[in-house]
């Protein structure tokens, strides 16, 4: 049975939508932003903020749209004065107790009440008496409350109630008084509790870790997908000075509604970590990037390969390492590592993973085993090929077996010692690719800084091999990497860089709920 | 134990208490909607409703401490701190306030020996202060004393009033 | 009854004919009084027709609204396989208002009759009597009524041998003016802050846990006992004015009057003569100055609205307010008029439940600015933005307790505004007293800690 559509017009465009959908939701089809804050498309719907309110033709008062469904033959007025006036008018009840901090918040240059005060607010205060004090309060977790800055848009006690299924925040006293407060004997240490802070419009809700490190409007800002787990949630890097300061979630509804796990969240100092491999290393020294190419393809000659790899490498990375093995001979394994899953209960099929990498399901569309001893069978007749494995983790037993040992990784592999080579490349935020979640959803993840030193994309890195094995692999781009891995691999078939954009694709045959 | 706290909590919902809430919960459909009678009943147990009081509460009625603490403290009737033996209100809305309710209040505060409105006395007997209308504007100016409306208190017969609480 | 008073002759005492009769607050004294014959009637009749009959009647709404209650009861659809719910309104908090306070203490059985007849109308097994939590003597008294009720068999699973369910429970409030609001009500019922909703859904489609509900007030709910034994037409005859406003009202009359108390008068009743004659006119030596007559909520008249006026809804609107809950608060001119109303606007922000943007910061900074003035530190931009603020805080909130707090600041500057003129610019009426403090320190009240 299929919805029906209804008609309406929304300052003046004219469209379509279905019906049961808010005022405020058909807007955003006709191009026009309400201006909000208590609504937002992941919670359920509060209508408390008020700033939402508009004029719609014979309705006897303002409307708030997020609250409101679309009618037939609606007309609705977004920027007139009328409804210019209620916002304008809410705008400045809300700034007669909050603080002037702007310059001192983390919230400035990406704080909503900012924004709409600048669009539509007045543009003094006429507020003569005393505003509302009461102190910052740790509320456990990564999360800090300044209750003068909050608007009570009680966005964060929805997503702790209803999507995280864990009600420790709640609003307390009532009328002006109003301040959200946690249970006596909990704190924000859930999972998801740090979305929270995204979804907070102001700078009630801060995160602790990015505390005065950065101006918003400092940051650069990369789409990409976060490696903790196998999830694949949508992320957003965002980097200052070429470091990575912050990892925050961006919405995609087949993967992550709009959240992230706090894991991944917080775990993005490894991206900026020092102990890095920055040149080719041959001969028992740093060397051209040539020659290093040149000693890796020549330590191939007379062995089967026994490559182990990071499971969080991307497609592009398996699709090569499989063309070096399949030309030389050898497998590709890997280990995933474990940790516990915490599910987010009100998205679907949303979890912090077991599996904690996030291409264990490319590595093995593309010919990779899966294993928990990637290690074993390493003998003398093997070259074994570490690829972004960390070095501390490589058994001894193994390197000593090897009949030779290359690296080709991002961490600084000294501690091996015997390498006949090492080849330094760029981490997941230092390059283009893509990586396979564990529904088969292929997603791409774009370059936000610069890789340290000489290292280089894995996949220019591998092609380079490839070619010094004898191979044709005269990819200039990832994206043509994974157009050649497309045509390729039957799973992949029809994909493109343009083809995946930035939500992703299913690989042909998925299945929506199979394990791992 | 919290701030306030000068002896150790004991549970409330034990023996006859909690048979009443047992019959309190048959009721209501769900066990969320006896949770007013429940703070109800912990505050006359206790004088005031403390955050073990809520703990308990909560766990009494699966519900989270945060969820009960946000209830609580929405309904000015329930005490988050001990006051004192007698807690005297003094409604001083308009209709009263027109009749001299803020005299009364003045008396009160200055015949319990209590400084200001919402502190106790320091014997621990009174503390005084101001609500919003009692719904007993005819007979100004009402005062509740504990859950008993006292009706047509003028600030001469304060004293008298006084005399007569135990 | 001008209870405490003795009846007055020009009252038509019929709800409040037992107030002061100790008597009356047993099962056997009602009984005797008359008691549970119109609920034995109409548990053998069709609910239908004792909607017809309450409808044909022109009973309205007596908590504030005015709303026509077969109408409301009609709105209950029978035989939707949902169990319904009647929630009586006993939260009586509207300033100037303490009619119900004296049904419940006085008349507690009329009370469950009238909770079980609306049940029975409206579909519903269960009947939930939300009484605020400092009635504790109405609190009292319907509890034992209710206890009395179940041990006679009038209530129970077998109401009165009808074979129908009816079960009528007393549920205590903690403190909330807001929770006199029918959404709030509801949810504080199910053990949530009391914040209202948004309607639609409306509660007679989705109300207490989801279930078509139906919210009457006290004094709407003992009338329909009388209407169901006189008959419709009966009540409807008793209308002095318009058609459209039938029966006898409870009005609570305070402040600065001779007699406050609480009065019956079939509506339409002129208002002078009620305040002069019955409720016997100013104190000694003093004249009124201001009225207002339902309750905090409604429009001041000045008094020579008051004296024109016809005491029924449309009476009252004729003249520049609302009926609204009947509350008449007199004041005399010994009053000063910002003071009394930054009383009022101080209520408004206590008793907000801070949903709301303009609601929630409206009626606080809107007590600011009158505190302020009365203080004596005034400007006279303070009433252009006294003004704005009050046209921000109406028509754009989940629930009307932002435009209650809006209404005495405007027709307080509208009809007397020079007493705020004369406050900021130092000046003061030899008659208008000045008085009360700032509140900032002292009241447990202030809003937040800054002084």
């Amino acid at each position: 049975m299929t919805t029906p559509m209804v008609n309406l017009t929304i300052e003046g465009r004219p469209i379509s939508v279905p019906a049961g959908t808010s005022i405020l939701e058909a807007a955003k089809v006709a191009g026009v932003l309400i201006p909000h804050y208590c609504y937002h498309p992941g919670l359920p719907v509060a209508g408390v903020c008020r700033m939402c309110l508009v004029d719609v033709e014979n309705a006897p008062k303002l409307m708030p749209s997020c609250a409101t469904s679309v009618a037939e033959g609606q007309v609705v007025h977004v920027h007139n004065d009328k409804s210019l006036d209620a916002r304008k008018g809410v705008l400045e009840l809300l700034l007669i107790n909050h603080p002037l901090d702007c310059p001192i918040c983390d919230q400035s240059g990406e704080c909503e009440l900012q924004d709409y005060t600048f669009q539509e607010g007045r543009a003094d205060s006429r507020y003569r008496e005393p505003k509302r004090f009461n102190p910052v309060e740790d509320f456990g977790g990564d999360v800090m409350y300044v209750p003068n800055r909050c608007i009570l848009c009680t966005r964060c006690v929805r997503f702790m109630d209803d999507v995280h299924g864990d009600p420790v925040l709640a609003v307390a006293e009532r009328g002006d008084r109003a301040v959200i407060t946690t249970a006596p004997d909990a704190g924000l240490t859930q999972a998801w509790a740090g979305n929270v802070v995204d979804l907070c419009p102001v700078g009630a809700l801060l995160s602790k870790d990015f505390l005065n490190k950065a101006r918003a409007w400092e940051l650069d800002r990369s789409a990409s997908v976060c490696t903790g787990c196998s999830q694949g949630c949508n992320i957003v890097v965002e980097t200052r000075d070429n470091a990575v300061v912050r990892l925050k979630p961006r919405a995609n509804e087949a993967v992550n509604g709009h959240f992230m796990c706090d894991e991944g969240r917080l775990n993005y100092r490894w991206l900026n970590r020092m102990d890095r491999l920055v040149a080719p290393m041959a001969g028992g020294g740093e060397t051209e990037w040539d020659l290093a190419t040149a000693a890796v393809a020549a330590t191939f000659a007379g062995k089967k390969a026994h490559v182990v790899a990071n499971p969080s490498l991307s497609n592009e990375v398996f699709f090569l390492l499989g063309r070096i093995v399949a030309k030389a001979g050898g497998a590709i394994h890997f280990a995933v590592p474990q940790g516990s899953e915490a599910p987010l209960p009100g998205v679907e099929d949303l979890s912090l993973r077991a599996d904690r990498a996030a291409n264990a399901t490319g590595a093995e569309l593309l010919g990779a085993f899966r294993s928990d001893h990637p290690y074993a069978g390493v003998s003398g007749g093997h070259l074994l090929v570490l690829v972004d494995v960390e070095p501390s983790a490589v058994p001894a037993a193994a390197l000593s077996a090897a009949g030779a040992v290359v690296f080709i990784g991002t961490a600084d592999p000294s501690k091996l010692g015997r390498l006949a080579a090492a080849l330094p490349i760029a981490n997941v935020v230092e390059s283009d690719g893509t990586i396979t979640n564990l529904r088969g959803r292929v997603q791409r993840f774009l370059q936000a800084k610069a890789a340290p030193g000489h290292a280089r994309p894995a996949w220019y890195a591998l092609a380079d091999v490839l070619i010094a094995l004898g191979e044709k692999a005269d990819y200039h781009t990832a994206s043509e990497v994974f157009s050649a891995l497309a045509a390729a691999k039957p799973p992949f078939a029809g994909m493109s860089f343009d083809s995946l954009g930035l939500k992703g694709t299913a690989v042909a045959g998925a299945v929506a709920g199979a394990s791992r | 134990m919290s701030a306030h706290e000068t002896v150790p909590y004991t549970p409330v919902f034990v023996g006859k208490r909690k048979l009443d809430l047992d019959a309190i919960l048959l009721r209501y459909p769900t066990k969320q909607a006896a949770l007013l009678p429940a703070l109800w009943i912990v505050q006359e147990a206790r004088g005031w409703v403390s955050e073990a009081g809520v703990t308990e509460v909560a766990a009494a009625l699966e519900l989270s401490a945060a969820y009960v603490k946000g209830v609580l403290t929405f309904y000015t009737m329930y005490h988050q701190h001990p006051v004192g033996k007698y807690f005297i209100q003094v409604c001083t809305t308009s209709p009263c306030l027109c009749a001299g309710a803020d005299k009364v209040a003045e008396a009160f505060l200055q015949h319990t020996g209590c400084n200001e409105l919402g502190v106790t006395s320091p014997d621990g007997k009174y503390t005084v202060i101001e609500v919003e209308c009692l719904g007993a504007c005819g007979f100004a100016t009402p005062v509740q004393i504990n859950a008993d409306t006292v009706e047509n208190v003028t600030a001469d017969t304060v004293p008298q009033i006084l005399a007569g609480l135990k | 009854m001008g209870y405490p008073h003795k009846t007055h002759p020009r009252e038509t005492a019929i709800l409040s004919k037992h107030f002061g009769d100790s008597d009356a607050r047993s099962l056997d004294g009602w009984k005797q009084r008359g008691g549970y014959r119109a609920l034995e009637q109409a548990l053998s009749t069709p609910p239908a027709e004792i909607v017809d009959a309450v409808k044909a009647s022109g009973l309205r709404g007596r908590g504030g609204a005015g709303f026509p209650t077969g109408m409301k009861w009609s709105f209950m659809k029978p035989g939707d396989g949902k169990p319904h719910y009647l929630c009586c309104n006993a939260d009586e908090s509207e300033p100037g208002t303490f009619k119900d306070r004296e049904i419940m203490r006085w008349t507690p059985h009329a009370l469950v009759e009238g909770c079980a007849i609306g049940a029975h109308a409206i579909g519903a097994e269960t009947a939930y009597v939300y009484i605020r939590g400092e009635f504790q003597e109405p609190i009292d008294q319907m509890e034992s009524a209710v206890s009395e009720a179940y041990a006679a068999g009038i209530l129970g699973a077998n109401a009165m041998g009808s074979g129908k369910r009816v079960d009528v429970h007393v549920h205590k409030g903690a403190g909330a003016y807001i929770c006199g609001e029918e959404t709030a009500l509801m949810e504080s019922l199910e053990g949530k802050r009391g914040n209202p909703r948004i309607k639609p859904p409306f509660p007679a489609v989705s109300g207490l846990f989801a279930k078509p509900t139906t919210i009457n007030n006290v004094e709407t709910l003992v009338a329909v006992p009388h209407i169901l034994t006189n008959g419709a037409e009966w009540y409807k005859a008793m209308s002095l004015s318009n058609p459209k406003s039938t029966g006898t009202k409870l009005f609570s009359v305070c402040g600065n009057v001779s007699r406050p108390g609480t009065y019956e008068v079939v509506l339409g009743f002129p208002f002078k003569d009620f305040l002069y004659d019955l409720c016997g006119g100013p104190q000694a030596g003093r004249k009124f100055k201001a009225v207002i007559p339902g309750g905090a909520s409604v429009p001041i008249q000045t008094m020579e609205e008051a004296e024109a006026t016809l005491m029924d809804y449309e009476g009252f609107v004729a003249q520049g307010t609302m009926l609204g809950s009947g509350g008449i608060i007199v004041f005399d001119d010994h009053q000063s008029m910002p003071r009394m109303i930054a009383r009022l606007a101080r209520f408004f922000a206590h008793e907000s439940c801070g949903q709301c943007t303009q609601c929630r910061e409206g009626t606080a900074w809107t007590t600011k600015i009158l505190e302020r003035i009365v203080a004596g530190q005034g400007t006279f931009e303070d009433l252009d933005t006294l003004l704005e603020i009050a046209d921000n805080m109406t028509g754009k909130t989940i629930c009307v307790l932002s435009d209650s707090c809006a209404v005495p600041v405007v027709s307080g500057l509208q009809k007397f505004r020079h007493e705020f003129e004369a406050l900021i610019t130092g000046r003061r009426s030899s008659t208008v007293a000045m008085g009360g403090k700032p509140s900032a320190g002292g009241s447990a009240l202030t809003t937040g800690a800054g002084v």
